[in-house]
């Protein structure tokens, strides 16, 4: 049966068994699997808001005010989670907060990665007065309370989307800039490099083609949980009432809402921050098992 | 030597919020949307905008307006809050101590907390009672201050309404203060009824800014102890016969808090950024609260004053935490 061949001895040897691809390894962790799914499952629900949500989410209904989630006595059908103190369905609230929490998260994240990973790369690989100046920019940039100084950049740009964007980039892109340098200085004493340099490699083919794809791992796995935190900022700064403007559901917005109410409809604050607790902690978990799946050495 | 590292930092540190006071002032003017422009009634004419403007020095140049500023912040004086109509380091005096109260207290509360579960969880090793505390706690490390403080709310407002909402202290014992840490104050009075007022206040803001600490504090000083339980002096305290709580506590605990240490100090200053959200939340009269009121309402000399403030608060804490860190390493202290 078996075809015995000095190719098939060497390819079935026990010792070395083929490591599995990284598509597959992904698959098999049960954390990616389940916050990846619940962050696709939520990209959907964004997208196609306007033809998932049961209700119009801007349409009030003063007679159907305060109605309390389904399954509570004096609830509606037609409202599963409720209405707000205007008689706004809750669920169909949530579901168009969304957008502009994914929107945040995405935009926001990855200009910061860009322009944070940029300057790490440039300082790590440059060294000298590039490094020094963008280390020092760094220090200068922590010694503020990043919520202060986000509510403080919204306050100077105008409120709206684009300045939240632009406030989490401007405050977020040292948390790139500070690993991914430290992370480029150890793959620059790397032997690779030194033989990249060695056959002659340009100083920007060594840096882009060698040493970034050996960065990217740590920068995925960043930019995950940093899309985390950006949700959290935006829905800050719309509690705060400097996001948006009011007639765009926010969960922010929302979570303002229902804090006012709270002892008459517990569901309006309930239920967005149900919402924002799910996505921060699955883009959390996602970022975590992509660390772990794609870092060589930690895979062991 | 380490004097001269702390001076070398302090004066690092000193330019740095030099800079950034300079980059405030100028950003704050530069940028469309005054704080005139936000308490003028709609009939007022230009004549009386550029009165309002002349009474606050806002009419001057940015450079004169600076060194105006600056002249006074040397002396001690940060100007005259626009909104409240009060001296700037008076405001400030008067919201700082319930601010310290509240992120010092809730320091204490990570600690306990986090250094408590880091104990439990080395003791349960290989257990499934590790297990949940680890589970538990990377779902824990993803969940900010805001979540929190908001999850409290809704549990003591609706499931358990035993805790006041918003407030320091209920208005009617807020009397007879000396100073403004009310808490300090009225535990060495020994007022002690008036304590546990100011404390039911204080639960869950302290709560919402201690839990993400706890986590951070859980996952590093496990991972430390851990470390520490395997090396030959625990084991010779093992075959000694010492019990394992005693093990963890008297041998591995203290040459594994290092860099549990240094990481809390990093931490407390996000702590302290956190008062912010956190005391707007709970209505708690601190700064953090402030300052969300005066970037709102373009109040110049305050927000000035706040960022300063902020700043000094977390150059403080780096450098306690440093010095900290460093009376307890004896191989860092001759470094």
């Amino acid at each position: 049966m078996e075809h015995w061949s000095p190719t098939s001895t060497t390819s079935s040897a026990p010792a070395e068994p083929k490591p599995p691809s990284t598509a597959r390894r992904l698959l098999g962790d049960p954390k990616v699997v389940v916050a990846g799914g619940f962050i696709l499952l939520l990209i959907v629900l964004a997208v196609f808001a306007p033809l998932i949500a049961p209700q119009d989410p801007l349409a009030q209904n003063l007679l159907a005010a305060t109605l309390p989630p389904i399954g509570f006595p004096d609830a509606e059908a037609g409202f599963l989670l409720g209405t707000d103190g205007l008689g706004r369905d809750v669920l169909s609230r949530v579901i168009f907060g969304a957008r502009i929490s994914l929107t945040v998260a995405f935009v926001a994240a990855g200009l910061a990665c860009l322009i944070g990973s940029l300057l790490g790369l440039l300082a790590g690989f440059l060294r000298g007065w590039v490094d020094a100046l963008i280390s020092r920019l760094v220090d200068v940039w922590m010694a503020f309370p990043p919520v202060l100084l986000s509510i403080l950049l919204v306050a100077i740009l105008g409120t709206g989307v684009h300045s939240v964007i632009a406030a989490i980039v401007v405050i977020d892109w040292t948390r790139f800039c500070r690993v991914v340098r430290t992370e480029t200085m150890g793959q620059a004493q790397m032997d690779y490099v030194v033989a990249a340099r060695t056959i002659g490699f340009s100083r920007r083919a060594i840096l882009f083609r060698e040493i970034l794809p050996n960065v990217m791992p740590v920068l995925i796995a960043l930019l995950t949980l940093e899309m985390g935190i950006a949700v959290v900022v935006e829905a800050i700064l719309s509690f705060v009432g400097l996001s948006v403007s009011s007639d765009t559901p926010t969960w922010g917005g929302m979570i303002a809402e229902g804090r006012q109410i709270v002892h008459e409809a517990w569901w309006v604050l309930g239920a967005p921050l149900a919402a924002l607790f799910a996505t921060v902690v699955a883009f959390n978990q996602l970022g975590d098992g992509l660390a772990r799946s794609l870092d060589p050495v930690l895979r062991r | 030597m380490l004097l001269s590292v702390v001076a070398n930092r302090v004066a690092m540190a000193l330019l740095t919020l030099a800079g950034v006071a300079v980059i405030v002032f100028i950003l704050l003017r530069v940028v469309p949307g005054d704080p005139v422009a936000m308490m003028i009634s709609p009939g007022a004419g230009p004549a009386d905008i550029a009165a309002l403007k002349a009474h606050y020095g806002l009419d001057a140049s940015i450079p004169v307006q600076f060194w105006i500023w600056i002249k006074g912040v040397v002396t001690g004086d940060f100007g005259t809050s626009i909104t409240l109509h009060l001296p700037v380091t008076e405001v400030l005096a008067s919201r700082l101590p319930a601010t310290l109260e509240l992120a010092f207290l809730a320091l204490l509360v990570a600690v306990v907390l986090g250094g408590a579960i880091a104990v439990a969880g080395t003791l349960m090793r290989r257990t499934f009672g590790e297990t949940i505390i680890d589970s538990l706690n990377s779902i824990m490390l993803a969940v900010p201050d805001f979540i929190w403080a908001l999850a409290l709310v809704l549990l003591f407002a609706v499931a358990i309404p035993i805790l006041p909402l918003t407030g320091r202290i209920d208005p009617d014992l807020a009397e007879g203060f000396t100073t403004r840490f009310y808490l300090i104050e009225s535990i060495l009075t020994g007022r002690f009824a008036v304590a546990g007022d100011i404390l039911s206040h204080m639960i869950m803001p302290t709560l919402a800014l201690a839990l993400p600490l706890a986590a951070v504090i859980v996952r590093l000083l496990k991972q430390s102890l851990k470390e520490a339980m395997l090396q030959d002096y625990v084991l010779l305290a093992r075959i000694k016969g010492f019990r394992e709580l005693r093990l963890v506590l008297q041998e591995a605990l203290r040459n594994a808090v290092g860099p549990t240490l240094a990481l809390t100090g990093v931490q407390f200053t996000f702590l302290i950024g956190g008062t912010v959200i956190v005391e707007r939340i709970f209505a708690y009269p601190g700064i953090g609260n402030l300052a969300i009121d005066a970037v709102i309402n373009r109040d110049f000399p305050l927000i000035q004053g706040l960022v300063l403030l902020f700043g000094l608060i977390f150059i403080l804490v780096n450098i306690g935490t440093d010095l900290t860190v460093a009376a307890l390493n004896p191989r860092l202290r001759h470094a």
